[in-house]
C-alpha cells in the first residue's frame, strides 16, 4: 500500500504549509442542497433562487414571521374599495437601491409590467409565470410617485398575500436597463438589506450587508449560502465547522446527528405550511365508490406512520389545512384507525375480498413526505390487513409527476407546500375541478362553489366560514387521504442566534447573528 | 504525408460521430417523460401556463424541427440556451470544465504515477510480498465504492483529525477572484500562498477519491505489459550482453510496454472528464458532472444535449491524443 504512504505524506506536508483560513464570525454561512437557478425574481420558482432573492430584494408587502398576517414592507399601507377591484398601495419614502437609485412608483410599474406587459422594452421572455399567479391583475397604474393602483379583473382574496410572493419583488429599473436581462440576472440590484457580492455557480453566492438599508441594519456583514448537493456531506461540513447552519433535514440527518450527539450544533423545528396525501383516483374503479375510499381512510393507522417515518419531523394531517393557518376547521373529526370497520365499508361497497391495486411512492424527500417509500410500505402492510393488495411503484421526480398529473396512476403519494400563506394554496389547485394539481382527479360541484366562492370574497370571517364547510365535504368524501404535515427545519451551531424558521420554509437572514 | 491525411481523415470523422451521438441523445430525450415547464412551473402550473411555457420554449414543435434547429445552431456553433437559467449552454460549459479539469488531472497524475509504479514493481518483482499486496490494493481499489470512501475519507480527515475541509473547491470565507477558474493556476499567477493552500486542502480527498479507481487498472495493465515484455527473448539478450537492470527495465522494457498503458490513461482521462459524479456530489465539487445530472433532472434538453455533446468530443480528442501518442513511443508504427 505504497499509494497510502505516499498519501500520507503528501497530507501532512499540505497540513504544514496550510494556515487554515479562519472564520470571521461576521460572516455566516449557510449550507443547502442546491445553488440558485436565477437570480431575476421575475423568472423563478426554486426554493434556492427564491431564498437568494429574499437578501437581496423587497416586495411591498410581506408575512408576518407567524405567517399569520400580511404587513407592510416596502409599501406601508393600502387600501381597497368596496368591491375589492381595485387595490391602492402607499409607498415607503426614502428608499434606495444598491445602486443608489431611488425606489418609487416607476420602479414598482417597471418591475411588475416587464411580466405582464409582453411588449415592454425589459419584458420577461416568459410570461407563463406572472399568468400563473396573478392573470386576474387587469391594470396597473401610477397615481402618484408615492401611489400605486392596482386593478383586478374579478375580486381574488389571495391578490394581497401573492404581492408579498418573488414575482412582485421589486427591482431597479435603472440597473435592468444598464445591465440588460442577462446582465441583471447575474448582479441584481433590489433595495434589500444584502446585496449581492458575487456568485459562484454551484459553489456559493455571497451576499454583503447594504449600508444605506432603509430599516433595520442587518446584524451579520456577510451572508454566504453554499451549495452542498449531498445531505450527508452538508451534516459534515457543518459538524467540521465549515458551515454555520443547513438545511435539507433528512430522517437520515438526524439519525446519524444521534449518533454523533453533536452538542454543539442545534435543531430548529416548527410546523410548516405544506401537507403530504396520497390521492386516490377517483375516475378510475374502485375509487369511483366514496365508500372504498373511507375504508382506506379507516384502514390505515396514520399514527403508526409518523412515528415511524417521521423522526419527530411532523405531525399528522387531520385535512388538507395545516393547523397553524387561519381558516383550519378544529372541529374536523380525524378518521379512527379500524381494520374492521374498513372490512365493513369494503364489503358494503361490493369488495368483501378486498382487490388488487397499485400504489405510487415519490423517489424524492419532501418536507412533508421524508421517506415516502417507509410511508408505502407501512400503508401496504395496513391495506393488505383489510383485503386490499397494491403493488408499489416509483419513477424518477420528472416523470412521476407528470404521469400523476395524468392522471395514471390508481393511488400515489404527493403533496402541496405554500408559498402565498392562504387557504387557497391547499382547497383550490389540489382539489377543484379540472386542475392538474387534482391528482384524486375528483370532481365535486359543493366543493368547486365553496372554494370558488372563497376566492372571490374578501372578508376574512366569510371565507373561513366557506373553508370550514369545504373541509367537512373533502373529509366525507375522501378524494386523499392526508398523512402528514412536515415541520420545517434548521440545524445550527449553538453560537447563531436570532435565525427565524418561517413558516414557508423561506429565509432572511438579516436578523442573525453569531454570538462568541 | 500518410501521417497527415490519416490525422485529417481522424479530425473529420469525429463529424459523422457526433451527428450520431446527437441523433441518440435526442431519441432519448424525446423517449423519457418528464416535462421541463412542469418542473419550471411547480405547483403554479395551470393548463394555460404551462402550453405559454412550453410555446416560449419552443416544445411545443414536434421533435425532429427541433433537432433540425439544433444542428443549425451547432453548426455555428451554438450550443443553445439551458432552459432553468437562461444562460447559453456553450457559457455554462466554460464555467464548470476548469473546475472538473483540474480534479481530473490532478487525480490522473496521482493515478499515473503511483499505478505505474506499483505495476512497475510488481512485474519487476513478481510474486514478492510487495507484487500480492499491490494487485491486492487495486482489487480494493477498484471494487471500493467511491461514495463510501469518501465518507470515510471526511470522517476521518476533517472531522476527527480536522486536517482537512470537508467538500468544495475554496473555504467559503476566502475573499479571491478566479481569472481562468482554475484555482491552481489563479492561485500561482495572482500569488496569493493563502488561496493556493486552500486549494490544495480542498483538492486532497476528491483527487484522491477519484483516482482510486483509474489507479487500480493503470498498476494492472502496467504490470501485465511490463511481465509480457520482460519474458521477451530480446529482454534476455540484453540482459545477457550485460545492460544495466535501471537501462534494461526503464528503456528496454518499460517503453515497449507502455503502449497499453498509455491507452488505458488515455481512457480513463475521457471518462473523468465525463465528470465523476459521485465524487463531485460527495465533495460538492461544481464541475461538469453535477452540472449534467441536474440538466438530467430537470429535464434541461439543451444542457443534456450541449454537456453530453461536449463530453463525447473530449472523449473523442482523447482517444486522438493517445493515437498520435504512439508514434513516439514506438517509431515503427505509422499511419
Amino acid at each position: 500500500m505504497k499509494a497510502v504512504r505516499v498519501l500520507c505524506v503528501v497530507l501532512s506536508l499540505a497540513v504544514v504549509l496550510c494556515v487554515p483560513a479562519l472564520a470571521a464570525q461576521s460572516t455566516f454561512v449557510f449550507g443547502r442542497g442546491a445553488d440558485a437557478v436565477r437570480l431575476d425574481p421575475a423568472t423563478i420558482t426554486d426554493n434556492e433562487s427564491i431564498n437568494s432573492c429574499n437578501q437581496i430584494f423587497e416586495t411591498l408587502v410581506r408575512f408576518s414571521k407567524d405567517g399569520k398576517d400580511i404587513e407592510p414592507l416596502l409599501a406601508t399601507s393600502w387600501e381597497y374599495d368596496e368591491s375589492a377591484l381595485t387595490w391602492i398601495f402607499h409607498l415607503r419614502e426614502g428608499v434606495v437601491f444598491h445602486d443608489g437609485t431611488p425606489f418609487n412608483a416607476d420602479a414598482v410599474l417597471f418591475s411588475l409590467m416587464r411580466q405582464k406587459d409582453p411588449s415592454h422594452p425589459f419584458a420577461v421572455a416568459n410570461a407563463a409565470f406572472w399568468n400563473s399567479s396573478f392573470k386576474q391583475v387587469q391594470e396597473i397604474s401610477k397615481i402618484d410617485d408615492a401611489t400605486v393602483a392596482v386593478k383586478l379583473s374579478e375580486p381574488y382574496a389571495p391578490f394581497l398575500s401573492l404581492m408579498a410572493n418573488n414575482l412582485a419583488m421589486i427591482l431597479s429599473p435603472e440597473a435592468m436597463k444598464r445591465l440588460g436581462a442577462d446582465g441583471f440576472n447575474l448582479a441584481p440590484v433590489g433595495t434589500g438589506p444584502y446585496r449581492l457580492e458575487e456568485w459562484r455557480k454551484n459553489d456559493q453566492v455571497v451576499f454583503s450587508a447594504f449600508d444605506g438599508y432603509w430599516g433595520k441594519k442587518p446584524l451579520t456583514k456577510r451572508v454566504i449560502i453554499r451549495s452542498i448537493p449531498d445531505n450527508t456531506a452538508r451534516l459534515m461540513a457543518l459538524l467540521a465547522g465549515e458551515i454555520d447552519g443547513m438545511d435539507g433535514i433528512t430522517p437520515d440527518v438526524i439519525k446519524i446527528l444521534k449518533e454523533k450527539k453533536a452538542g454543539s450544533i442545534k435543531m430548529l423545528s416548527a410546523p410548516g405550511l405544506n401537507v403530504g396525501f396520497m390521492a386516490m383516483n377517483t375516475k378510475k374503479k374502485p375509487f369511483d365508490n366514496p365508500l372504498v375510499r373511507k375504508a382506506i381512510a379507516h384502514a390505515i393507522d396514520k399514527e403508526r406512520v409518523i412515528r415511524e417515518t417521521y423522526q419527530g419531523m411532523g405531525s399528522p394531517a387531520k385535512g388538507m389545512l395545516p393547523p397553524t393557518l387561519w381558516g383550519y376547521n378544529s372541529s374536523l373529526e380525524e378518521d379512527v384507525y379500524d381494520p374492521a370497520l374498513a372490512k365493513k365499508l369494503l364489503a358494503e361497497a361490493g369488495y368483501p375480498d378486498g382487490f388488487e391495486t397499485e400504489l405510487w411512492y415519490m423517489p424524492v424527500p419532501r418536507i412533508y413526505l421524508p421517506d415516502c417509500k417507509l410511508v408505502a410500505q407501512i400503508v401496504q402492510g395496513d391495506l393488505a390487513k383489510v383485503g386490499i393488495r397494491a403493488k408499489l411503484a416509483t419513477y424518477d421526480w420528472g416523470t412521476y409527476v407528470e404521469k400523476a398529473m395524468r392522471w395514471e396512476h390508481e393511488m400515489c403519494f404527493l403533496g402541496r407546500t405554500a408559498d402565498y400563506i392562504d387557504p387557497d394554496a391547499f382547497m383550490h389547485g389540489p382539489l377543484v375541478s379540472g386542475s392538474i394539481f387534482n391528482f384524486s382527479n375528483w370532481s365535486d360541484k359543493e366543493y368547486d362553489r365553496l372554494v370558488d366562492e372563497a376566492r372571490r370574497t374578501v372578508d376574512r370571517e366569510s371565507r373561513i366560514a366557506l373553508y370550514e364547510e369545504a373541509q367537512i365535504r373533502v373529509k366525507e368524501q375522501a378524494p386523499l387521504l392526508t398523512v402528514a404535515h412536515g415541520n420545517n427545519m434548521v440545524l445550527l451551531k449553538e453560537s447563531v442566534k436570532g435565525f427565524y424558521l418561517h413558516p414557508t420554509a423561506q429565509f432572511w437572514f438579516h436578523e442573525v447573528s453569531i454570538q462568541e | 504525408m500518410r501521417t497527415r491525411s490519416y490525422l485529417a481523415y481522424r479530425f473529420l470523422s469525429i463529424i459523422p460521430v457526433l451527428l450520431v451521438l446527437s441523433f441518440v441523445i435526442f431519441g432519448i430525450i424525446e423517449a423519457i417523460p418528464g416535462d421541463p415547464a412542469q418542473i419550471m412551473l411547480g405547483q403554479h402550473a395551470t393548463p394555460e401556463a404551462l402550453e405559454q411555457m412550453r410555446h416560449s420554449l419552443g416544445l411545443d414543435r414536434p421533435w425532429t424541427v427541433r433537432y433540425v434547429l439544433f444542428l443549425g445552431r451547432l453548426a455555428r456553433g451554438d450550443l443553445g440556451h439551458s432552459i432553468l437559467s437562461g444562460r447559453s449552454v456553450l457559457s455554462e460549459i466554460a464555467e464548470k470544465v476548469p473546475a472538473t479539469l483540474e480534479l481530473s488531472l490532478v487525480a490522473l497524475l496521482l493515478a499515473g504515477v503511483l499505478g505505474v509504479l506499483a505495476g512497475f514493481l510488481s512485474a519487476w518483482r513478481q510474486n514478492s510480498l510487495f507484487d500480492y499486496f499491490a494487485m491486492f490494493g487495486s482489487l480494493v481499489g477498484v471494487s471500493i465504492p467511491i461514495y463510501w470512501l469518501g465518507f470515510m475519507l471526511i470522517i476521518l480527515f476533517s472531522l476527527n483529525l480536522g486536517w482537512l475541509p470537508t467538500g468544495g473547491r475554496l473555504a467559503a470565507t476566502i475573499e479571491f477572484q478566479p481569472l481562468t477558474n482554475f484555482y491552481l493556476l489563479d492561485a500561482l499567477l495572482s500569488g496569493n500562498r493563502e488561496v493556493l493552500a486552500d486549494a490544495i486542502r480542498h483538492l486532497v480527498m476528491p483527487a484522491f477519491c477519484l483516482a482510486t479507481v483509474p489507479m487500480a487498472i493503470i498498476a494492472r495493465m502496467t504490470r501485465s505489459s511490463m511481465l509480457e515484455v520482460l519474458n521477451q527473448d530480446y529482454i534476455r539478450t540484453a540482459r545477457a550482453k550485460g545492460v544495466r537492470t535501471g537501462r534494461l527495465l526503464f528503456l528496454h522494457a518499460f517503453k515497449n510496454a507502455s503502449i497499453p498503458v498509455v491507452t488505458v490513461i488515455g481512457l480513463q482521462f475521457g471518462y473523468l472528464m465525463g465528470g465523476a459524479i459521485l465524487t463531485e456530489t460527495v465533495f460538492s465539487w461544481p464541475g461538469i458532472g453535477r452540472w449534467l445530472l441536474d440538466g438530467i433532472l430537470g429535464r434541461d434538453f439543451p444542457v443534456i444535449a450541449g454537456g453530453t455533446l461536449f463530453v463525447a468530443a473530449a472523449f473523442i480528442m482523447v482517444n486522438l491524443l493517445v493515437d498520435l501518442l504512439y508514434l513516439f513511443l514506438d517509431p515503427r508504427i505509422r499511419y
